[in-house]
């Protein structure tokens, strides 16, 4: 609006919002363009590539070829692999980390509180390849605790399903601490005395109340555990190599030529078949966070 | 209901003179054991792995203790120049996200509300598509420039984009993953003042429009700002995936590469890079708090449950960006 500076108040409403108008919208353009070009080419190609078949000398032509295919074998496998370890550590991760944050919020001390707090937002973040070498360190075949317990004449193989499984709650399980803190400070000590003064037990109070008052906030931490762990590829990169099948590895392997050449297609199906999967999680998430959040003002 | 309990806070349950009073005294032990059980549970399998990975760096079995794991980092091969592409490519991340987001997000509010949807479907969708599939996207394209276009001009941006000293192609992909998170920490910076109440004001005293972004917003969103910032250096700082694959080199691609031959290096770099994620977030809740409920919004609006309970305003909620986007 550089010439007219001061606007009469009573004029403005109508002069300001039609001179606004075709130029405010001047201020997304930079974004929107940015995604179109860097997201949304880069996904359409990975679509498009996923839905054609190309040979050398001839035409590209449309084809359900290359999804039929990770569907089928060993990339079917990795697709299993990838949803059971995804759908075991969320569960497990949303258990302990729903009994850990009830034990923070129960408990009197704001000393702990803080201090299980700091370290959930610190280890939530602690992804990836570090955390795959503190457990190589820890727990791999020269580990200490390993060395230090003998752990390997017990069976234990830090490079398998299960190995994976107790690497991923590191970071899953801090994440719904800090998911769950909030829901559990939100269900109302007068619901439980209330609960108590009708008769309820403990266990009454919570099959009736408080589980369907968490309920949105349980589920929803479980969608987002299972999608983090879904999408994670560095640990497993890192640790395992190709010895659990996941599907991130067998998108890589397919990416960098490992397996077969003329395999990036298939990658790319793959991927969407990621993106599928991904996207239904989503569409079970979003509602309930909206649901939850309701609830728990 | 309220009459049982005036304050209304969660931690007094069990001092609560309720009529149940024997049954709460009679359970109160047992509810302590259960918690401490818990609790002690749970630091024992978060701490071993930080104490084994730490006696891992400074001891061999057989040699005794030594700390030149630690010591020998800053002239491991390679170890600065990674760091400092790692550096410019946060820099250059933060520097492009927030020039994108900000002039948008302001403009959905002042003048666009229609496409206030819009740009949080755009902000949001990278959500759904994982790094790796976002990486596999990309290499097609990037596939397409000797394929298709090595006679166009364009060919020569291809190149441009994929410099080995400084692959602006990462900053691209980096700048995608943090939108989601980028988008959430301003949007809840922007919910906590009232952007259009203040543009007016400034307009009556004669301010322009630029001059109104620059002098009035951007400081009232100073924390959001801050807490954007560190959530894309973390995440550009631990990320692997699309660097891997796309065969650059940046710091955790470096981590990889010396864990065969220096396997003790490569765990202490890792819990180094733990503890600096720590100081990061430390430094994330000073701010956040120094400026009182606007900056905990942020904060705990850019966490993934979004669930900005009074409670979490102080504490550094830290808004995982990892779990979806580093690994």
């Amino acid at each position: 609006m550089p010439t007219q500076t001061l606007p009469a108040p009573g004029a403005a409403d109508g002069t300001r919002r039609r001179r606004r108008a075709p130029r405010a919208w001047l201020g997304t353009l930079p974004l929107l363009v940015f995604a179109g070009l860097c997201f949304g080419l880069p996904v359409g190609a990975l679509l498009y590539g996923a839905v054609t078949h190309k040979e050398p000398g001839r035409a590209t032509s449309l084809t359900g070829e290359n999804i039929t295919t990770t569907l089928q074998g060993p990339y079917l496998n990795s697709l299993a692999g990838s949803v059971e370890l995804s759908a075991l550590t969320a569960l497990v991760g949303t258990v302990l980390g729903m009994l850990i944050a009830q034990a923070v919020v129960t408990s009197r001390g704001g000393a702990l509180r803080e201090s299980v707090l700091t370290a959930s937002g610190v280890l939530a973040n602690f992804g990836g390849i570090p955390l795959a070498f503190a457990f190589v360190a820890t727990l791999g075949i020269s580990g200490v605790v390993t060395q230090l317990v003998h752990l390997d004449s017990l069976g234990w193989n830090l490079y398998s399903f299960t190995g994976l499984s107790v690497i991923y709650l590191y970071f899953l399980v801090p994440l719904m601490v800090l998911i769950s803190v909030p829901a559990l400070d939100g269900l109302r000590p007068q619901w439980r005395e209330a609960a108590q003064n009708a008769g309820a037990t403990d266990g009454q109070f919570w099959r009736h109340v408080g589980l369907p008052v968490l309920a949105p906030t349980l589920l929803g931490g479980f969608v987002l555990l299972f999608g983090s762990a879904f999408a994670a590829y560095a640990t497993a990169a890192a640790l395992v190599g190709g010895s659990v099948p996941l599907v991130t590895l067998k998108i890589a392997d397919a990416l960098s030529g490992n397996v077969q050449v003329g395999q990036e297609n298939v990658a790319l199906a793959l991927s969407l078949d990621m993106i599928v999967i991904a996207g239904l999680v989503m569409a079970v998430y979003l509602p309930l966070q909206r649901r939850s959040t309701r609830w728990l003002h | 209901m309220a009459a049982l309990t005036p304050t209304a806070t969660a931690a007094p349950r069990d001092d609560t003179p309720s009529d149940g009073g024997g049954t709460v005294r009679a359970r109160r032990p047992r509810r302590r054991i259960w918690r401490g059980v818990v609790l002690a549970l749970a630091g024992v399998y978060f701490v071993v792995p930080l104490l084994a990975s730490f006696v891992f760096t400074v001891h061999t079995p057989g040699q005794g203790v030594s700390f030149d794991a630690y010591t020998g980092i800053l002239s491991a091969d390679g170890f600065t120049q990674s760091l400092f592409l790692s550096l410019g490519l946060a820099a250059a991340t933060i520097a492009l996200v927030l020039l994108l987001t900000v002039p948008a997000l302001i403009a959905v509010r002042l003048g666009a509300p229609r496409l206030r949807s819009v740009v949080e479907v755009v902000c949001m969708l990278p959500l759904v598509v994982p790094p790796i599939a976002l990486v596999s996207g990309i290499t097609t394209v990037l596939r397409w420039g000797p394929d298709h276009l090595s006679t166009t001009p364009l060919y020569q941006t291809f190149i441009a984009v994929q410099d080995e000293s400084f692959p602006l192609v990462l900053v691209f992909a980096y700048t995608v993953l943090a939108l989601p998170f980028v988008y959430r920490s301003l949007d809840a910076g922007l919910s906590a003042i009232n952007v259009t109440t203040l543009v007016e004001a400034a307009r009556n005293c004669g301010a322009r429009v630029p001059y109104t972004v620059l002098r009035v917003i951007l400081p009232n969103l100073r924390s959001a700002l801050a807490s954007a910032s560190f959530l894309t250096l973390a995440l550009v700082l631990g990320e692997y995936t699309i660097a891997a694959l796309l065969g650059f080199r940046p710091f955790a691609v470096w981590i990889v590469s010396i864990s065969g031959s220096e396997a003790q290096t490569s765990v202490a770099v890792s819990l180094l890079s733990l503890l600096i994620t720590w100081l990061l977030l430390l430094v994330l809740s000073r701010v956040g708090s120094r400026s009182g409920a606007g900056a905990g919004a942020a904060a705990a609006g850019s966490a993934p449950a979004g669930g900005s309970a009074p409670g979490t305003s102080s504490s550094p909620t830290a808004p995982s960006a990892s779990s979806a986007a580093k690994e």
